[in-house]
């Protein structure tokens, strides 16, 4: 029976995080490149959409477990949504295999403006130990202009959590 | 609903010894592979290869794959172990066996796309991992020729029949995972065919591992599939150790199988959870998250890693047990203990969740057994394999622990054998604790030549590592395979004939890894 376990839940302590603290420097590169590109802002919420370019699935598993009950991703107004349509921020993987570029970009184009664009995990940032193949781009960078990188093999949930109330922070001032 | 209890190990018996399609291999000429022995077979050998695999089923293929001028295949005879067998190309053509073993299909797209051999006679020559987008084709290759022609458009198998109509996903999906392209025919909601075309995330991980050496190279094999690293890394330690003959000192090898133990509680609990939520029953997937949460937190205590990344190295492991590591580990896998009895009550007690899980995605065993289909996908459907047990392997050749069966097929099947083998894995880790006594943890690798093949099982089923290296002791050639070879093309098996809506259920109830397979 599944309401006794629910009701039991109803009484017990929440099982989620504290969030973490958030970088003040990251806080503010990401205002003056706000400020720098005359972006129009974002409200205190943000829907991300995940494009995984190439991942070895370790950076979706760290990314996933941001909705389970410990870290609670929608508590901050953060939420992923299922297409791109309805997305203010790309959450990037991997280090842009080439046959991933054009499902990106299109990707990219269909994401409506003003919009984000972070590179999740060594692999994004520059291609990590993939470096030099000839299937890869070397990163999200070389395709699309990247915001803000939240570097890691993979990046933890926190570390991840970092980053996108980092970037929650920096539309809210200035 | 279907809740009959796992089966256990099934029995090992006694078998003559199938003369024809192994009897053939070992007729060619023995190289020096270990443990398994691989046999060089003349062109004509091969051949007869085909027509003995044809009227010898008993004979499993695991792999092929290829270097410049040669082909080489795994196979695996029941109850015996593994057995390698190679031929030689002889202008760009090698005689194909997907026409006597369909699992061999995508390996000999694979073989074409990378090192471009073609299999003669073979039932599949579009191709696999090239997407027209590489600056060269068939890059591992001599001389691989350069592409002056934009990407073709992909061929899709079709269907016909009255009002079917296609539904195309992908690359990029709805949900946190993997890309790929899936093609489905449906009529009305039922899918009549469905054809993934993966390759997106290749990333040329087998050529970046060439003429490095295996300490060099392990972190890509530790990045094959990042869910299974664990496995991946300890089957391509393997391969390296069998190659140079070392030994490793026996608390690494108790430390990795903790480490795998772990992996496959922390992938069990996900997938677990997360195919009742694809049922839309969320509350499991909300306990299964937690739980997992805590055996991650404390693998990152014990390992100082979430997911033991580049923990298990060739010759050891790179970093001990931590101070307090035992007592995080005991703790969370009590967690989970506790737990397990409660969530499977609730699984098998509400109708609307068995309701969408019993009879859905059935893969019928003749099918799992054509394909060699190894872990919880296998073993729900009839075939028992387990490489922790047979061949076996440190140290669980010494340690009781049953292998779950079940015959059903169907994606209840698949969570029942994941829900038994979490508790094998509780068990398994707790002795495992219980037995390490101090010691080294690695060795130094002597720089040397030689030949190896790893098997380990993960999570997903066996991984399967091989490599030569020259006599400097660098990598000349290498092939990783990751179970979901085998088990890609049996979920489009799986889904005929079930509503679309479904399909999100069947595709987690298999859960293939899509990089394991790019490569
Ligand atoms: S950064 Fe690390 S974990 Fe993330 S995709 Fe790359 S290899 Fe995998």
């Amino acid at each position: 029976m599944l309401w006794p376990r629910l009701a039991k839940a109803l009484f017990s302590r929440p099982v989620t995080d504290a969030p973490p603290a958030v970088p003040d420097v990251v806080v503010e590169a990401l205002v003056q490149r706000l400020e720098a590109a005359g972006q129009a802002r974002l409200g205190r919420s943000l829907a991300i959409r995940q494009v995984d370019c190439g991942s070895c699935n370790g950076c979706e598993l760290e990314i996933s477990a941001l909705g389970n009950v410990v870290y609670d991703l929608e508590r901050f107004g953060l939420k992923f949504v299922a297409s791109p349509r309805h997305a203010d921020v790309l959450l990037v993987t991997g280090p842009l295999t080439r046959n991933m570029r054009q499902a990106l970009e299109r990707t990219w184009a269909c994401t409506p403006e003003p919009k984000w664009l972070v590179a999740v995990g060594d692999c994004a940032t520059d291609g990590g130990v993939f470096k030099g193949s000839y299937a890869i781009e070397g990163g999200i960078g070389e395709a699309l202009p990247v915001d803000l990188v939240i570097p890691g093999c993979p990046p933890t949930p926190t570390q991840l959590l970092e980053g996108l109330l980092a970037l929650l922070e920096a539309q809210a001032s200035g | 609903m279907s809740a009959s209890e796992p089966t256990g190990a099934q029995p090992a018996p006694a078998r003559p010894r199938a003369a024809g399609a192994a009897a053939t291999i070992r007729a060619g000429r023995q190289q020096a592979c270990r443990p398994y022995p691989r046999f060089l077979l003349e062109a004509g050998q091969w051949r007869g290869l085909v027509v003995a695999l044809r009227d010898d089923p008993t004979l499993e293929l695991l792999g092929l794959w290829a270097e410049a001028g040669l082909v080489h295949a795994a196979f695996h005879q029941p109850n015996e172990g593994l057995l390698l067998a190679s031929v030689a190309v002889a202008e760009r053509h090698y005689p194909a066996l997907s026409p006597v073993r369909p699992g061999a299909i995508r390996f000999e797209r694979m073989v074409h796309d990378l090192w471009g051999h073609v299999a003669e006679g073979g039932t599949d020559a579009r191709p696999w991992l090239d997407h027209g987008r590489w600056a060269a084709s068939a890059p591992m290759s001599a001389r691989p020729p350069a592409v002056t022609t934009p990407p073709p458009q992909p061929e899709f198998l079709g269907a016909e029949g009255e009002g079917v109509h296609q539904i195309q996903v992908g690359p990029v999906h709805a949900g946190v995972i993997e890309p790929a392209h899936f093609r489905f025919h449906v009529q009305g909601e039922t899918v009549v065919r469905l054809e993934a075309r993966l390759g997106y995330l290749h990333k040329g991980t087998l050529a970046l591992m060439l003429g490095k050496s295996p300490r060099l190279a392990a972190r890509f094999a530790a990045r094959l599939s990042g869910d299974s690293t664990v496995a991946h890394s300890w089957a391509f330690a393997t391969a390296a150790e069998q190659a140079l003959g070392v030994v490793v000192p026996p608390r690494a090898v108790l430390l990795r199988a903790i480490a795998a133990e772990l992996e496959r509680l922390h992938n069990h609990l996900n997938d677990w959870g997360a195919v009742c939520g694809d049922a839309s029953f969320v509350w499991p997937q909300a306990r299964c998250g937690v739980l997992r949460e805590g055996v991650l937190r404390a693998a990152a205590l014990a390992f100082g890693h979430r997911l033991m990344m580049d923990l298990v190295v060739p010759g050891g492991v790179a970093r001990d047990l931590a101070p307090g590591g035992t007592a995080a580990i005991r703790a969370a896998l009590a967690a989970v203990a506790q737990e397990l009895p409660g969530l499977q009550r609730v699984y098998e007690s509400h109708a609307s969740l068995q309701d969408r899980v019993v009879t859905t995605g059935t893969l019928a065993p003749a099918l799992a057994a054509a394909f060699a289909a190894g872990g919880f996908v296998g073993r729900a459907s009839g075939r028992g394999f387990d490489c922790r047990k047979l061949p076996g392997y440190a140290p669980y050749n010494t340690m009781a622990f049953t292998v779950p069966v079940q015959v059903a097929g169907d994606v209840d099947a698949r969570l029942q054998v994941r829900m038994a083998e979490l508790h094998q894995s509780l068990a398994l880790v707790e002795s495992l604790l219980a037995r390490l006594a101090p010691g080294p943890l690695k060795l130094d690798l002597p720089q040397a030549g030689g030949e190896g093949v790893g098997l380990v099982e993960s999570f997903r089923g066996e991984a399967l590592h091989w490599m030569q290296l020259d006599d400097g002791g660098l990598i000349r050639a290498v092939f990783l395979r990751d179970p979901s070879w085998l088990q890609w093309p049996l979920l489009e098996a799986a889904i005929e004939g079930n509503i679309v809506a479904d399909f999100p259920l069947c595709n987690k109830s298999f859960n293939c890894s899509y990089s394991g397979v790019d490569l």
